[in-house]
């Protein structure tokens, strides 16, 4: 290391109590030659909720969309650091991110439902997979789990893009766990529902940590309180000229919340910040 | 009058009514689009008009026998266009299945990152160069490169394989292949260009969302991007096949104007476009008036086409993208 990388600030490692499912060293993260995120170590849980907060802008959803290489469709994107999913790195020569993304599912932050039917929307990733049992059942499923059933059960062969905002986002979560994906990636999944919604979601959050990894994005503090196990704080630094994100605190919720070790933290946390 | 919402003036506001200027170009522009519109109406009303009255007297003398006839007579005045319906609407189809096919591919290769972006502008651009070669010289290059070059494929397909209908006559010079070849590269331009452009409308995310379900390239592209597509590139096919459908010139040079009705590729043929262009300079006045009952037929067959294209556009709109 040389003496410039000694002075910038890099966070203490987060200690995870449980196994980890997805080691993320971040090293650095480039779009061209802009340098978004660097120096961020992430260890994602298993079978528990991992939060991603901090100002718009610091590179959570480009962290987050580096764990199942959805990044990878950006001609000028680059990684440089390790993703270890279930032993093995993500960024390695002989890994097809079209594998890593079928057992890594994603929530968008935009609602991005297929131009098919309701019904079609969901089916397609099982489909995709060739699932063989009894689809309309897991449709079923999915649908009630988003919370989207009652509104759409006598409209399952309309359009998706004929629902409004919020459903069409439902209708994505839905589309998203319908095949069950090992780890769930959610970028702002909540930020187009209204309160009733989000708390279903967030209801379904909590259940689907029981068999699943999840890991969130989000803006709302509560939130963050009310379903991550783990939240990684990320702040953008504006000091040298650049705009680059960096994980300033990672640690169990609770932690974060009521006694942040830094001071970033705090201020962000308390609302002096953003 | 007083002015309406005086009351959410105030001193540093600069919100205010459009001016009376405004509300003037505003309906100027209004009244020039009906007017276009207008026209274009009057227009075809008018050309339908003059080539029924036209028309008429053949209409009167051969009823609807004129369009099951396979006669062409002027000696007998005996008038039948069924070869030359066929004969249009079977190099149509041959067209419209390999332009369009190619037209479609052309899109997909030049939309979802198989070149960089800037080389597929370059395609893009050579693609839509084609539209501007005249059609005569299509004609001129079907007659002196294309037929030669097809003829020892044709002769050996015909040897080898003469009792399947399509390869059941031998290419003496002009037929069906080549005429439906150049029509096929004729209306490429047309149907690639529309798809890249259905292909282009299709919003970032929703790529990303096929590829984060976990599609391979190809998974996407035909289980999300065509669908998605799907109602722009059936417009490019009902323009390419409109198009198709009234070519007259590479057509008359090409298809050997002759008055049957076969499935061989490589047997001659006629199309009711050609057939008005080459007889029409020399038609007397009964021949005249039965070429306007072909122009008539023509016209219908391709206005048939646009109404039944549009239906299913629409039909395609609701399934997939849920507008009413
Ligand atoms: N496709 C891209 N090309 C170039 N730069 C990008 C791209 N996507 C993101 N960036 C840049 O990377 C940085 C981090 O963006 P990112 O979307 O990860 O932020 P974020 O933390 O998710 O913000 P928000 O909370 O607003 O969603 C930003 O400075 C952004 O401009
Ligand atoms: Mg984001």
């Amino acid at each position: 290391m040389n003496a410039v990388a000694e002075s910038v600030f890099v966070a203490q490692p987060y200690q995870a109590v449980g196994d980890i499912i997805i080691d993320c060293k971040v090293d650095k993260i480039f779009y061209g030659d802009f340098l978004a995120v660097r120096d961020s170590t992430v260890p994602i849980e298993k079978k528990k909720i991992t939060g991603f907060i901090g100002p718009s802008g610091c590179g959570k959803s480009t962290v987050l969309r580096s764990l199942n290489r959805m990044n990878d469709l950006i001609q000028v994107f680059r990684f440089v650091g390790s993703v270890i999913y279930h032993g093995q790195d993500v960024y390695a020569a002989k890994v097809d991110p079209v594998l890593v993304r079928r057992y890594i599912g994603m929530v968008f932050q935009q609602p991005n439902p297929f131009s098919m039917s309701i019904y079609d929307n969901v089916a397609f990733g099982l489909r995709l997979n060739r699932f063989k049992g009894d689809m309309d059942e897991r449709v079923q499923k999915a649908l009630e789990r988003a919370a989207l059933w009652k509104e759409v059960k006598d409209k399952l062969k309309n359009s998706g893009l004929s629902l409004s905002g919020g459903q069409q986002q439902r209708l994505c979560i839905a589309r998203a766990i319908a095949t069950e994906p090992d780890v769930l990636l959610m970028d702002e999944p909540c930020s187009a529902l209204d309160p009733i919604a989000t708390r279903q979601v967030e209801e379904l959050m909590l259940e689907l940590k029981a068999n699943y990894t999840l890991a969130l994005v989000t803006h709302n503090m509560q939130q963050a309180t009310r379903v991550a196990d783990t939240t990684a704080f990320f702040s953008v630094d504006i000091s040298h000229g650049g705009r680059t994100g960096y994980l300033v605190e990672m640690g169990p919720t609770k932690q974060i919340f009521e006694d942040p070790r830094e001071q970033l933290t705090k201020d962000y946390i308390s609302g002096q910040f953003s | 009058m007083a002015r309406l919402f005086a009351a959410a003036d105030s001193a540093t506001s600069v919100s205010g009514p459009p001016s009376a200027g405004d509300y003037a170009t505003d309906s100027l522009f209004r009244g020039i689009a009906w007017f276009s519109a207008f026209l274009i109406i009057v227009l075809t009303g008018y050309i339908l008009w003059e080539i029924l009255r036209e028309a008429f007297p053949a209409i009167q003398a051969h009823g609807l026998g004129f369009i099951t006839g396979t006669t062409w007579n002027v000696n007998k005045a005996e008038f039948g266009v069924l070869p030359e319906i066929w004969g249009t609407l079977y190099s149509s189809l041959l067209a419209l299945f390999l332009g369009g096919t190619f037209g479609i591919a052309i899109a997909i290769f030049l939309t979802q990152d198989f070149i960089d972006h800037r080389l597929a502008t370059v395609f893009r651009t050579v693609i839509e160069m084609l539209a501007a070669i005249p059609s005569v010289v299509f004609g001129l290059w079907g007659i002196f490169v294309l037929i030669p070059l097809l003829k020892p494929g044709a002769e050996w397909l015909h040897s080898q394989f003469g009792w399947f209908p399509l390869f059941s006559t031998d290419l003496a010079g002009p037929g069906m292949a080549p005429a439906a070849l150049v029509l096929a590269i004729m209306i490429l331009p047309t149907v690639a260009a529309i798809s890249v452009d259905a292909f282009r409308r299709i919003p970032y995310k929703v790529k990303e969302a096929a590829y984060g379900m976990g599609t391979t390239r190809w998974e996407a592209i035909l289980k999300v991007m065509l669908p998605t597509a799907s109602s722009g590139i059936l417009a490019a096919l009902v323009l390419g096949f409109g198009r198709a459908l009234g070519e007259t010139m590479a057509l008359a040079m090409l298809i050997g104007n002759a008055n049957q009705i076969s499935l061989s590729l490589f047997s001659p043929a006629n199309t009711l476009a050609s057939l008005l262009a080459s007889t029409f300079p020399e038609a007397g006045q009964i021949e005249v008036q039965a070429l306007m009952y072909a122009a008539l037929v023509l016209l219908v067959i391709t206005f048939i086409v646009n109404v039944a294209g549009l239906a299913v556009q629409q039909y395609t709109i609701r399934k997939f993208e849920g507008k009413k």
